[in-house]
């Protein structure tokens, strides 16, 4: 048990120095980018004017110092204010956070249900016809740009059969639309992953010896497949997180979602420098968060794998 | 080691599919390379007495414009096929940058290890926290869009995946009798890279980027779907889609159509690289 517990220590570390660069390329690189007194003030506006809306925000500092007090500030949980309406970025990032969440989690429960028994399906009735069928879809699913299908349910859910609303966050209804459309890609993906591992695993002789000593199929996969399944299949979830997020930044946009890929957008487009740096930190924070989460949990099942990973620094 | 034997002889021949896939492929690169033989009229010119116009198989729509005409009367089918130019000029480029620079990252961190390994796989990490679509609509609307830093941007899709595979491909392939045999007969550490390692794992290298080309497309359609990829006058097809996305009730072609032919490329391409790991059958894991 120490050794899975050192191991879990070093990914640990290594999470938050990889979260800790992460932001800081971000921050040097956006304070480099440019004067946002420059980029968020009209062009007519007097040189004066702008020395002192530099001087309210400490951007005439130099950005190490700059650097150093934002850190020190986001660490008591202070991420500036919004250089747009003056609301506390953190406050702001707060608010659409959930809402990514709901989306997120929405999509990632449809697409297990769907995918997962899709993918089971498909192998146990491997390389008949409704195998090749399922899978054909699943690579439908997964080459559908998540901006084009969501266009396309617009367009029919919305416009032709106004069945449902297609922006906003007001009713549970609206979550509908934005849901799918985030899920289907997820979806052909987990069911591709569901069947591989099912084939995988069903191969193996103590699968061979449940089936020998009388159990049922449904028994056998229930009680000795799934199991053995389930740490692969959470480390695929872990590599789709990203994904996930990097698809609902499309997804928001297009339903109008205020949720944090549009506040990302939106945040860009007016150079709300302490609203993008929050948002950065929230979704890296997000991701680290979760692959560590998936180290800490194959850690436990399977201690020596770890170790052996986290001193040769990943696979 | 050449590279015919990389590529070892065939198991199984292409189904159907997988041909109408390759052809599908083929007449996008032809498409993107004689652009400007094939489009009708030059993806600017704008006919304001001709916008709207359906294409010519449906109902109002008429043999001048092919596919119709847009929001500006701008011919659809000259825009589509400059579209395609630009978009597979962009994801290809993307491609090659990410793959080449992740290969020799990860053959470096297999080769080298210590310090180098350990500078290598922090990046890598990082790059899996922070996805490629978040720096990219960061970096574009900070530093200004100009096609330089987009194409970079969108080579940032995927780097890792190369250095890691390459990476344990280097490791693994370094304990081999053969590799330790040439470097007792002195050979320079370079020679093993260039002539013994790189042509060893090629074939999984060129199916990851196979399978990898699908994800770059689709980051720069959505980056410029967004509004932060190709600007206009320029056009892409993610940007005609974004555009057509307001005339949605009216004119639903503009968005359709660009929309299709992002979809049919980025499967083609899934399909094609399917069957290229199947016959090649290295050791890219299977469930990406």
């Amino acid at each position: 048990m120490p050794s899975t517990l050192l191991a879990i220590a070093l990914r640990a570390i290594r999470a938050v120095v990889t979260l800790l660069l992460c932001v800081t390329i971000v921050f040097v690189a956006l304070r480099a980018a440019g004067d946002p007194a420059e980029q968020m003030l009209p062009p007519e506006t007097p040189p004066d004017v702008r020395a002192e809306y530099r001087a309210a925000w400490g951007l005439d500092r130099p950005i190490p110092a700059q650097y150093a007090t934002w850190l020190t500030r986001v660490v008591e949980g202070d991420f500036g204010r919004s250089f747009s309406d003056d609301a506390p970025a953190f406050d702001v990032v707060v608010e659409a956070l959930p809402r990514t969440l709901l989306l997120g989690g929405t999509a990632l429960f449809l697409a297990l249900l769907a995918g997962l028994t899709a993918g089971v399906a498909a192998a146990l009735r491997h390389d008949t016809f409704a195998d090749r069928a399922l899978m054909g879809v699943a690579v439908l699913g997964y080459s559908m740009p998540v901006f084009f299908l969501g266009i396309l349910l617009i367009l029919l859910f919305v416009l032709h059969l106004r069945m449902l609303p297609s922006s906003g966050a007001s009713t549970p209804l609206h979550l509908i639309l934005p849901a799918v459309t985030l899920a289907l890609p997820l979806t052909g993906r987990v069911a591709r992953f569901a069947r591989t591992a099912t084939l995988e695993v069903m191969g193996r002789p103590f699968i061979r010896a449940a089936r020998a000593k009388g159990l049922g199929r449904i028994a056998v996969i229930v009680r000795h497949a799934l199991p053995n399944a389930a740490i692969p299949l959470l480390m695929f979830l872990g590599i789709e997180v990203g994904l996930a997020l990097s698809g609902a930044v499309v997804t928001e946009t297009i339903f109008a979602w205020p949720g944090l890929g549009r506040l990302l957008v939106k945040s860009v487009t007016l150079r709300d420098l302490p609203v993008v740096q929050a948002v950065i930190l929230t979704v890296t924070a997000i991701i680290v968060a979760s692959n560590l989460l998936v180290d800490v949990l194959h850690a436990f099942a399977d201690p020596k794998v770890e170790l052996a990973r986290t001193l040769g620094g990943g696979r | 080691m050449s590279v015919a034997e990389a590529f070892p002889a065939r198991r199984g021949a292409a189904s159907p599919v997988v041909i109408v896939c390759i052809l599908w492929l083929v007449t996008m690169v032809v498409v993107a390379a004689g652009a400007d033989l094939i489009a009708p009229t030059h993806y600017t010119t704008q006919d304001l007495t001709a916008r709207f116009r359906p294409p010519a198989f449906l109902a109002g729509g008429d043999l001048r414009h092919l596919l119709g005409t847009d929001h500006l009367g701008r011919d659809m089918l000259s825009r589509l096929v400059y579209a395609v130019r630009t978009s597979i000029l962009i994801a290809f480029f993307g491609t090659m940058i990410g793959a080449f620079f992740g290969t020799m990252i990860g053959v470096a961190a297999g080769r080298l290890r210590g310090p180098v390994d350990l500078v290598a796989m922090t990046l890598t990490d990082m790059q899996t926290a922070l996805p490629a679509m978040f720096v990219a609509i960061t970096f574009l609307a900070f530093f200004g869009n100009d096609i330089v830093l987009f194409v970079v941007m969108v080579s940032l899709d995927g780097w890792e995946r190369y250095a890691r595979l390459a990476r344990g491909l280097v490791v693994s392939e370094q304990a081999t009798d053969y590799v330790r045999a040439v470097e007792q007969l002195g050979a320079r550490s370079s020679r093993v890279v260039f002539r013994h390692l790189l042509p060893n794992i090629l074939a999984s290298l060129v199916v990851q980027a196979t399978l990898n080309f699908p994800q770059t497309i689709l980051l720069e359609t959505s980056l410029s779907f967004l509004g932060l990829g190709v600007q206009p006058p320029g056009t892409s097809l993610g940007l005609m889609l974004g555009e057509g996305r307001l005339h949605l009730l009216n004119a639903w072609w503009i968005a359709v159509l660009p929309g299709l032919v992002i979809f049919f490329t980025t499967l083609a391409m899934s399909l094609f690289g399917d069957w290229l790991r199947d016959r090649l059958d290295p050791t890219v894991d299977p469930t990406r």
